[in-house]
């Protein structure tokens, strides 16, 4: 699981959709993997309004990177500065969750994260 | 055709047996390929996007997403859903690119309103009509699921589910329940009347304006390639209006276009601007 996918999920139990605290889902336990990706720089540039910078920061931080800016950069500066797209492209698309958890912080489901493959299956009286 | 989702669930047919026969046939390969590139067309992207393929199965649509040269707007990045952990297992061992989730669309979409720029979903969604073996009926499971994908889409997002309804009942019953979630939805049959009918759905989010129509579902489907209408809009800023947009006169000139520049077409078939029957 890709953190870009950790910045977008939220807890799917019900009840929990209401809640602010079911956004980011907190990873545990979690085993990384580093992948050799292509930088698709139009997708990021495309897709950084979209990314919420607070949750990504939180992400980061328990995932052990060192901190991030407080502040999103801009399309532009992202489009201007290679090293800045690198270092995103790295967070969000290279770097992998294979093995743990996902917790949420309203509910505390555990979603188990396998083989870098989350399970949302929910029991029937979750939904 | 015997229909495996009239008597299993999709979790229980898609065993690791089925998994790798569907995947490694030459056949299915080719018409699941051939879908997903239909459906892109229809989704008509013109730069990379984060799409969601929902019943990614073992990658076979979602590949065609991620391996999109950048002449035609690509390459994608995709997210998908299966239920079936066997068929996961092979994209696994294939390594695609798009990201897995094992989960049931019929629980609904757990990502963020507005995370997709759009999603895909080829011979998938006539599954959550069975409902057998669950303890929720096809129209809950068919609300939920529409429910959820209509907020994950972006606004002006699009979504093209290509799917295989056992009858008209079903077709009504599919489409009634994306409308019903706020999706304005058009189908599109490709070889209508024949056994080789593809069905396609095709959602919108949000008032998509086309020829200044709103809301009406026909209008959402009428604004595409390769439907045969007038587009008065492009029309008066391209200043050529005697084509009509998607006719066969100008696919043939479009591709005329392309060729000069260097760029590889399709080359013209027996299919090329063929009408489509629309219904609705
Ligand atoms: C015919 S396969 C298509 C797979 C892939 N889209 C392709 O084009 O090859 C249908 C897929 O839908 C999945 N599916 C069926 N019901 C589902 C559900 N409720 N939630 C998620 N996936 C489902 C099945 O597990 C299966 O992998
Ligand atoms: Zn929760």
């Amino acid at each position: 699981m890709k953190v870009l996918s950790l910045n977008f999920l939220s807890c799917a139990v019900k009840g929990c959709k209401s809640s602010s605290d079911s956004y980011p889902l907190h990873p545990k336990d979690a085993e990384l993997v580093q992948d050799d990706i292509e930088v698709n720089a139009q997708l990021l540039i495309n897709l950084l309004p979209r990314i919420d910078w607070t949750a990504l920061t939180t992400t980061a931080t328990e995932l052990g990177f060192p901190a991030l800016p407080p502040q999103a950069p801009t399309p532009e500066e992202l489009e201007a500065d290679e090293a800045k797209l690198k270092d995103l492209h790295h967070l969000l698309m290279e770097t992998q969750i294979m093995e743990g958890k996902l917790v949420c912080a309203s509910c505390g489901h555990e979603y188990a994260v396998r083989e870098g493959i989350a399970n949302f299956l929910l029991p029937s009286h979750l939904v | 055709m015997s229909r495996p989702e009239d008597t299993l669930s999709a979790d229980v047919h898609y065993d690791d047996v089925e998994a790798r026969k569907y995947t490694t046939s030459s056949r299915i390969q080719n018409i699941q390929a051939s879908m997903a590139h239909r459906a892109l067309e229809l989704l008509d992207l013109s730069s990379p996007s984060l799409i969601l393929d929902v019943g990614c199965g073992s990658g076979l649509s979602g590949e065609i997403l991620s391996s999109l040269p950048p002449e035609e707007g690509g390459p994608h990045v995709w997210i998908g859903m299966d239920v079936s952990a066997s068929m996961l297992d092979v994209a696994l061992q294939r390594d695609v690119e798009g990201d897995l989730l094992l989960a049931d669309i019929g629980q609904g979409v757990p990502f963020r309103a507005g995370t997709f720029d759009a999603a895909i979903s080829i011979s998938a969604i006539q599954w959550l009509c069975n409902a057998e073996s669950s303890d929720v009926s096809p129209q809950g499971r068919l609300s939920r699921f529409f429910n959820g994908l209509y907020a994950s889409l972006k606004r002006g997002g699009r979504a093209v589910c290509q799917f295989y309804p056992k009858n008209d009942e079903q077709k009504k019953m599919i489409t009634g329940a994306a409308v019903k979630a706020g999706f304005g939805a058009g189908l599109l049959e490709d070889d209508p009347d024949t056994k080789n009918v593809k069905v396609y759905l095709v959602l919108t989010v949000g008032q998509a304006v086309v020829n200044g129509q709103t809301g009406d579902i026909t209008g959402v489907v009428k604004g595409m390639d390769n439907v045969d209408v007038m587009d008065a809009r492009r029309k008066a800023s391209s200043g050529k209006g005697e084509i009509k947009k998607g006719s066969k006169a100008w696919i043939m000139h479009k591709k005329e276009q392309m060729e000069r520049k260097g760029k590889v077409v399709k080359s013209t078939s027996k299919y090329t601007g063929r009408k489509r029957r629309i219904a609705f």
